[in-house]
């Protein structure tokens, strides 16, 4: 069983080396960040850097920390005040973690997309306008070439083309999902945060997906939480392996999945966990 | 294994028949006061009369005229007055104060609100504004009502508001949204129907209050529009002609009760409708 696969993963990753990590210039750098829920410490002084226009992997059992890394990332722990970070998230040099930061303009820049597809209670035209509308003032023409902008980005348009009025929620959960992606790229921003984003689609809807991630990461740096590893190994150029709150290893995708370096990594991934 | 299916068969039959008499033991009640509604007053209702003509001295033909507008009116600003605070106050209770202890304390004390007589809140609003300004008046009526919707409307506000599910505030949140725009544009949206529900719920429950009308808007005998003056009302002349001892009066104390109850149905079955084609 994990012979089989470990040779799936092997298959599956792209044999090309890309630069090393240090060459790149990050996008978002973390800085010995501790993470508390109340008095339970979910991350312990994880440090990293995030390359830009490259997809970077959070993978690690249930409970490691790893969406909490990336909900660190776009503040969003913010909304629960028995939340807090301590540490720095350094994106372009500037901490997002300072106080006085303003939470609206950071998350204008880092975009999120959930594990659950969310889509407004709304049509889909405007669960797009809507969001841009925080931002711009833009005239009836220009916010529908946004919205068929965005929704040909995430590879909906041709799907909702002649029913934009109707409301998001009629839409299948790919679809729902791609919306919401579309959601997020509408306000253009530079880094997109996926979370768990396939785990509650259909194996096409999400090899859709996955082939759209490959397509932003020309524009946008992303990171993305996964349980799945290939999926991991499919999407990313960089993955880190989190476990309890640490992070284990980090480096380039395919070093993680042929060669790790630690005995834990190489455990997790080949299935042989716990 | 046999027995087992067959004794689980057995408790679904019987679990069925219990729960199948509930429901037609809530239905028969329910279709007698209805079907007693209609046939002793669905005559008053057909008669033009009953909503052109003022009501009437003993003995003397009449309608229900200025008791109709007046009760129209009651109700309209009472729920024009209660909703507002209602929704806020809930807003405040599902998005802001989730946990805190002034969100518990109103929380609380809303509950008490909602299970007071209504007879206490007439009293109330007699002692505070009735006895101040030495008369009855259209004011003091719709007042009286508005405090009984706003414990219903903050307590179906704040029930809807938390059936939202978190994943949607984050998500909201996550665009860089203020959280009183996530609040209009979207969680309102999503709980609309349960809210719009509550609403309707106390107006339901208002077109029928006559107690703490008694000790606040009264009676008038007369047209009137004046919410400074006394005020006609359903639920009053119902009360007061139900009482008498004169057939008119009897026929048209049912004419009324009848009016009310299916002015509550019907508008509860177009929200409904307009609810349906919404979504």
């Amino acid at each position: 069983m994990t012979e089989t696969s470990n040779r799936l993963l092997r298959t599956s990753v792209r044999t090309a080396a890309g630069p090393a990590l240090h060459e790149l210039k990050p996008k978002l750098q973390v800085h010995g960040l501790n993470f508390f829920y109340g008095a339970y410490q979910a991350l312990r002084n994880i440090t990293l850097d995030i390359p830009e226009h490259k997809v970077t992997a959070f993978i690690g059992p249930s409970g490691c920390g790893k969406s909490t890394l990336l909900r660190t990332f776009n503040r969003m722990y913010s909304l629960y005040p028995e939340q807090r970070a301590e540490g720095e998230v350094l994106i372009d040099g500037e901490n997002l973690l300072a106080p006085g930061r303003d939470v609206s303009l950071i998350r204008a820049k880092i975009g999120m997309v959930f594990q659950k597809p969310t889509p407004f209670p709304m049509s889909i035209y405007d669960n797009i306008s809507f969001g841009v509308r925080l931002y711009e003032r833009l005239s009836k023409r220009e916010m529908d070439d946004r919205v068929e902008q965005a929704l040909t980005r995430a590879g909906l348009w041709q799907e909702v083309r002649n029913k934009l009025n109707q409301s998001g929620n009629s839409l299948s959960g790919g679809q729902q999902q791609r919306l919401c992606i579309a959601r997020c790229i509408a306000i253009q921003p530079e880094v997109l945060l996926l979370d768990e984003p396939c785990s509650a689609l259909d194996p096409i809807s999400t090899a859709r997906v996955e082939e759209l991630i490959h397509q932003l990461k020309n524009d946008y740096t992303v990171v993305i939480v996964t349980h799945n590893m290939q999926q991991a190994a499919r999407v990313s150029d960089f993955t880190a392996y989190m476990y309890l709150g640490e992070l284990i290893e980090y480096g380039a995708t395919d070093s993680i999945f042929i060669k790790p370096q630690r005995k834990e990594t190489e455990d997790y991934i080949t299935g042989r966990f716990g | 294994m046999n027995a087992i299916y067959r004794a689980r068969k057995r408790t679904n039959l019987i679990l069925l028949t219990i729960s199948g008499l509930a429901v037609l033991f809530g239905l028969f009640w329910l279709a007698w006061i209805l079907g007693t509604l209609f046939y002793e007053g669905g005559h008053a209702l057909a008669r033009a009369t009953l909503y052109y003509q003022m009501t009437p001295p003993p003995g003397a033909d009449g309608g229900l005229a200025n008791a109709i507008v007046g009760s129209a009116l009651l109700v309209a600003v009472g729920t024009l007055l209660g909703t507002p605070i209602g929704i806020l106050a809930g807003t405040y209770l599902a998005e802001f104060g989730k946990r805190n202890w002034l969100a518990n304390a109103t929380r609380f004390l809303n509950d008490v609100l909602l299970a007071a007589p209504s007879i206490v809140i007439g009293l109330f609003i007699y002692s505070v504004y009735v006895a101040q300004v030495r008369h009855f008046s259209g004011w003091a009526g719709a007042l009286a009502l508005a405090l009984i919707v706003i414990p219903v409307v903050v307590r179906t506000t704040d029930d809807m508001l938390k059936l939202v599910p978190n994943s949607l505030r984050e998500a909201t949140a996550a665009l860089g949204c203020p959280a009183w725009k996530m609040i209009v544009f979207v969680t309102y949206r999503a709980a609309r129907t349960g809210i719009i529900t509550g609403i309707l719920l106390a107006v339901a429950r208002i077109s029928g209050e006559t107690a703490p009308l008694l000790f606040t808007s009264l009676n008038n005998q007369f047209w009137s529009l004046n919410m400074n003056a006394p005020m006609s009302n359903l639920p009053t002349v119902i009360f007061q002609f139900a009482m008498s001892p004169y057939q008119d009066w009897h026929r048209l104390a049912w004419g009324g009760a009848a009016l009310i109850t299916f002015t509550v149905l019907i508008l509860n079955i177009i929200a409904r409708a307009l609810f349906r084609r919404a979504h």
